[in-house]
């Protein structure tokens, strides 16, 4: 689905790349966390997914395509919602599709459907402000869903929620995600968030970053919270927490 | 009501001050009282609104609208490219070094006696707010929006039309509650120095009558007319921009 090979970038401003020589497969389907200390450059590997930076060197490839030869291939959302206040909810959610000059009638089609999905049909026509942190999220959530595209970036999403908040939206993006059948990368710096829900962590140790360790999560969809406590899931967040740290250092 | 009770109370205690001092020099051709005033303006009722305000109206209007196209244009053309931006801004700038009231004779020389040259001061006053805070409005969009919208596959002008059009909308409302003030300003200043009607042109008129009120009269009324405009941009502001507090 994602493939990275031999990707090399450096911001103007720093001597040494941030990403050097990177290669990885993301498979289509896979729910995949991307973790690793603040600043090492996890956002990095999404602006460059999404076009918004240039890597020096190497190609990035989703479908098999290139991905300067093609349009509207990946859904991104920000670690802020970033709804437009000036939109209702519905018109937030049109946003996508009015880019991609989606016929009025198919666009308000979808944002039913859709609405429907996310358990948020009543707030159709409400404004973001009416809106609580979780329900904007979802909405977020439900406009990436709209960009139609399989891959979905999803950077930080839950990370300005509270905690109570934070566990409802972990459990309902698994339920989306089997809905939906997406392939979905997940960056955060929170190790249980990640043991949660994805099936693959991979892991940034170093800057710059020349590889990703991969670790896999042991344990079958559905998941509830119960499996975290098992004795081979603790071991594998202490390792990752250990990993982690170690970067810090 | 109560948050205007503090200003209402000292405005209050001002003009008592004022009719206690202006009562004492008796001297109404250079300090008229305020119901002078008041009385001089209901006297002159009659040339006042059905003459000179709309004379004045009708400047500030041609003039506001000229700026706001100006002000509007001028600001989407430095957003669309930063060669015109490099190009334009110091000259917007510097449109604002020139004394107003010193060029505005030449005006007169170039435009004639008629509505032209009270239009083109009027214009150098008040297109400077409107390009600077439109251009503001465009530049302080979020960054993070731009890249969503980006990601979706906008193009420039998607992001113009579905993201810095409408963010910058409230920039625009203050950039017009600035501009109208500045419009009464720059008609006043147009009228006062050749025009055969105007508010401007009535106060200077009483000047050379020494007839303290009847300068302070049409004064009173630019005032009450900019401070009456900007109300009703503001009610349309409250009205169109509900969600001014979450940008």
């Amino acid at each position: 689905m994602l493939t990275f090979k031999d990707v090399t970038f450096r911001y103007p401003e720093d001597e040494e790349p941030m990403v050097e020589n990177l290669s990885f497969d993301v498979k289509r389907g896979e729910f995949i966390s991307l973790i690793g200390a603040s600043g090492c450059g996890k956002s990095t590997i999404f602006r460059l997914i999404n076009r918004l930076l240039k890597p020096e060197k190497g190609e990035i490839f989703v479908d098999g395509k290139e991905i300067g030869t093609i349009k509207s291939y990946a859904g991104y959302m920000p670690q802020k919602d970033l709804l437009f206040p000036w939109r209702t909810v519905e018109k937030n959610l049109c946003l996508p599709m009015e880019i991609q000059k989606i016929s009025k009638e198919e666009q308000k089609r979808r944002v039913s459907e859709v609405l429907k999905e996310v358990g948020l049909e009543e707030y159709r026509e409400k404004y973001p402000k009416d809106l609580s942190g979780g329900m904007r999220q979802r909405i977020s959530f439900a406009r990436t869903l709209l960009t139609d595209a399989d891959l979905m970036l999803l950077d930080e999403p839950f990370s300005a929620l509270d905690a109570l908040t934070r566990m409802d939206m972990q459990e309902w993006l698994l339920e989306q995600w089997e809905h939906f059948h997406k392939t979905i990368v997940f960056i955060t710096h929170d190790v249980e968030e990640a043991v949660f829900l994805s099936k693959k962590i991979y892991v940034i140790t170093d800057t710059p970053i020349k590889e990703l360790r991969v670790e896999v999560v042991p344990q079958d969809y559905p998941r509830d919270r119960d499996f975290l406590r098992c004795p081979d899931i603790e071991l594998l967040k202490a390792k990752l927490t250990s990993l982690l740290r170690k970067q810090v250092e | 009501m109560k948050r205007y009770l503090s200003s209402g109370i000292f405005i209050a205690v001002l003009l008592f001050l004022w009719q206690l001092a202006a009562g004492r020099m008796d001297a109404a051709y250079i300090l008229p009282t305020p119901t002078g005033i008041l009385k001089k303006l209901w006297e002159l009722r009659e040339p006042l609104f059905l003459v000179h305000l709309p004379a004045t109206m009708k400047v500030m209007a041609i003039g506001l609208a000229i700026s706001v196209a100006l002000g509007v244009g001028l600001a989407v053309l430095m957003d669309l490219s930063p060669m015109v931006e490099k190009a334009l801004y110091p000259i917007v700038i510097a449109s604002q070094t020139i004394p107003t009231t010193a060029i505005a004779p030449l005006f007169v020389v170039w435009f004639g006696y008629g509505i032209w040259s009270k239009i083109v001061v009027t214009i150098l006053m008040t297109f400077f707010p409107i390009t600077i805070t439109v251009f503001d409005g465009f530049k302080s969009v979020k960054r993070e929006m731009e890249e969503l919208l980006f990601s979706y596959g906008a193009g420039k002008k998607d992001i113009f039309l579905k993201l810095k059009l409408p963010a910058a909308l409230p920039h625009f409302f203050s950039a017009i509650k600035m501009a109208v003030p500045l419009s009464v300003i720059g008609a006043a200043i147009g009228e006062w120095l050749g025009a055969q009607s105007g508010l401007g042109y009535f106060s200077r008129r009483m000047m050379t009558q020494l007839d303290g009120a009847g300068v302070f009269a049409p004064i009173l009324l630019l005032s009450a007319m900019a401070m009456i405009l900007v109300g009703i941009i503001s009610l349309f502001e409250n009205i169109l921009i509900k969600w001014r507090k979450e940008l």
